[in-house]
């Protein structure tokens, strides 16, 4: 006798096949990229593959992309808090533009966003013949790209961080204020304690983000070997010059990166279930 | 420490919060803000805080204005409706917290924090818990850890927001019987936001009644029940009838009804039949046992139906009476006005029973009464009465 279906329970064929459809599509489109790197990086054996990373455009590419995400991401992260905390926190003028302009980076094609920073500090503008009179190099710098990591990763903090603030609402701080706590005293001992899995987690997106950003940074960077490639920057080059086994070695790392932050996100994500 | 609160208002957009609103708290009184929701009691408790600012108005603490006073120096204990504890701290840091974060010359030592924080946790029956965490605890045993880190600082004024609000009836309860006994021990002027007139009723010596942003109406419980100042104070109160009526020149207050009601038309020529008339079931009682005692003066008594007038003369008024100041009988007597009604539903739970009547004209009337009225007058679901008001209210 046929078992009677559950509600909410497809046939057998039919769940195997939707089950079997989202397998496929996501080993095709996900998975066999993932490991093609990794096989093409180690295509000519481990030596290659080190030789690819240990060269010394590569280490200056990763030397510049830890710099670059080691000045944006806390820069983030500070921005982030404050804009968050502003705006869930207190009622202010310019409380709405505030929170739309925070998703702009999102919204804007990262090539745009570099655009811009090349029409405002290019030397066409006035900012930028001031900037270079005066000795200060931004384009085709450093400060270039970490200001154009910055645009681009400085939603990611924020957007995490509002709804869990909204949510937990403004009782906590003020029982702490009305009990005598400062201002400060208020946000390290009760606001950041209850945000802190929220914030960990943003900023690993954001980080992720920052060592990974290609458009924004590329059209900033002038690309020039040792001092302004980044590590996607640096893929690209190596691509470009038939350098596979070594675009593919610096590639992996990047790939590296990604598998060690989905990982911490489940833990992140497994340990804020409980609270 | 007295709270005094002047020409409060306060706005939130369009929305009026409050209008102008005087209040005052005496030293060591226990006072409940009374109003139903919107009615601006918290945002009032909220400005006496520190919390929300007043457009116009000013709170003086002990005759200190409060206007330019910091939330953190106005030594205000605050408990909130969902307790606001600090979820990532055990009870103790919790309780601990306000003495902690004071500036190093006047922080007590850690032993003296310890010792002050066990205390106040023995106090609120906690003291076992100290290192559990909020949500390891009941409502009940939150919202008490909560009183008790508001005390830890030894507050001048206890202002406490809708503080069982969020608790089940039993421990709401439980919960306001003790704090009314705490504020008894400690004498620290008190003034707690609610919307349960019972609650307010039971816990506090005076009661501010609200609505719309302003005070209706302050008094001891015992005044705002038996002297209302108006029909919203009444209403809010309790659960009430409501009569259309007249007011003649003298002043007195007549119902004015249009339901037809039927009165027996008192047996003429028998002596005896004059009280035992009135009760007919009781006659037939008598006459079943005595049949000889009954049998000359058993009335069979005609109906008559009788049309009360609308008034024509006086001011036309409506008449208030609660359900259990309501009088009811199957054999009406003709020196009063009936209301004729017939008994929908009975709830026999609570100490008076509770008798729900519609009325010919299809409106409700609630009456409440003892048990034995119910045995009496034999009353079952289906059974018309005829009721009146035993005291009035006219506002």
């Amino acid at each position: 006798m046929p078992q009677p279906l559950r509600p909410l329970q497809e046939s057998p064929v039919l769940r195997f096949a939707l089950v079997g459809i989202a397998l496929t599509f996501l080993g095709v489109v996900v998975g066999l990229p993932v490991v093609a790197v990794f096989v093409e990086a180690l295509r000519k054996g481990f030596s290659a593959y080190a030789e690819g990373i240990m060269d010394p455009y590569a280490l200056s590419a990763i030397r510049l992309t830890l710099l670059v995400a080691a000045i944006a991401v806390p820069f983030n992260l500070m921005f982030g808090v404050a804009a968050s905390w502003a705006i869930t926190k207190f009622d202010f003028w310019g409380k709405r533009f505030l929170t739309t302009l925070i998703d702009l980076p999102f919204s804007v094609s990262p090539v745009i966003s570099g655009m811009i920073y090349v029409l405002l500090f290019g030397v066409h503008s006035a900012l930028g013949a001031w900037l270079m009179d005066n000795g200060v190099e931004i384009l085709f710098a450093v400060p270039g790209l970490v200001i154009a990591t910055i645009f681009v990763t400085f939603p990611f903090v924020a957007r995490e961080l509002i709804p869990l603030m909204e949510e937990q609402g403004t009782e906590e701080e003020e029982a702490a204020l009305l009990l005598g706590a400062s201002g400060w005293q208020t946000f390290f001992s009760v606001t950041l304690p209850n945000i802190k899995w929220g914030l960990l987690y943003g900023v690993l997106l954001c980080n992720a983000r920052a060592m990974g950003e290609f458009g924004a940074v590329s059209v900033v960077s002038g690309h020039i070997k040792g001092e302004t490639n980044t590590i996607p920057l640096h893929v690209e080059i190596l691509y470009n010059e038939y350098n596979f086994v070594a675009a593919f070695a610096v590639a992996s790392l990047l790939t590296l990166l990604a598998l060690v932050t989905l990982i911490l996100k489940r833990i992140i994500e497994a340990r804020t279930a409980h609270h | 420490m007295a709270i005094h609160a002047r020409n409060i208002n306060k706005r939130f957009g369009p929305f009026v919060a409050l209008k102008d609103v005087n209040l005052e708290v005496q030293s060591g009184e226990l006072v409940a803000l009374l109003g139903p929701s919107g009615s601006g009691k918290t945002t009032l408790l909220r400005i006496i805080a520190g919390l929300e600012f007043a457009d116009s108005g000013t709170v003086y603490l002990d005759g200190d204005p409060m206007h330019d006073k910091d939330v953190r120096d106005r030594g205000v204990g605050f408990v909130f409706q969902h307790y606001a504890l600090f979820k990532h701290m055990t009870v103790f840091q919790n309780v601990a917290f306000g003495l902690r974060v004071r500036p190093k010359d006047t922080r007590p030592s850690e032993e003296e924090i310890r010792d002050r924080v066990m205390k106040l946790l023995q106090l609120v029956h906690l003291d076992a818990f100290h290192n559990r965490y909020p949500q390891q605890l009941s409502g009940g045993q939150r919202q008490r850890v909560a009183l008790a880190r508001a005390l830890a600082v030894e507050p001048k004024v206890l202002l406490l927001d809708e503080p069982f609000g969020a608790l089940d009836a039993k421990i709401r309860k439980e919960l306001r019987r003790w704090m009314r006994r705490l504020h008894d021990d400690m004498h620290i002027t008190s003034l707690f936001v609610t919307h349960d007139q019972e609650e307010a009723m039971e816990v506090s010596d005076r009661v501010v009644v609200m609505s719309h942003g302003r005070i209706e109406q302050t008094g001891t419980p015992a005044e705002v029940w038996k002297q209302p100042k108006n029909a919203f104070v009444y209403d809010f109160l309790g659960n009430y009838n409501e009569f259309d009526g007249w007011k003649d020149s003298h002043g007195t207050v007549h119902l004015a009804e249009t339901d037809i009601i039927e009165i027996p038309l008192p047996p003429d020529g028998k002596k005896t039949a004059g009280w035992l008339g009135r009760y007919p079931e009781f006659s037939s009682l008598v006459g079943r046992v005595l049949p000889g005692l009954i049998e000359s003066t058993a009335p069979i008594l005609p109906m008559q139906k009788k049309t009360v007038r609308k008034p024509t003369s006086g001011t036309p008024v409506k008449i208030y009476a609660r359900p259990h100041e309501m009088w009811i009988t199957k054999t009406p007597d003709k020196d009063h006005e009936y209301i004729a009604a017939k008994v929908v539903h009975i709830n026999p739970a609570g100490s008076l029973i509770k008798l729900e009547l519609e009325r010919a004209g299809g409106q409700f009337l609630q009456v409440e009464v003892p048990q034995s009225v119910m045995d009496t007058c034999a009353i079952v679901k289906g059974d018309t009465l005829y009721v009146r008001p035993t005291e009035t209210r006219v506002f």
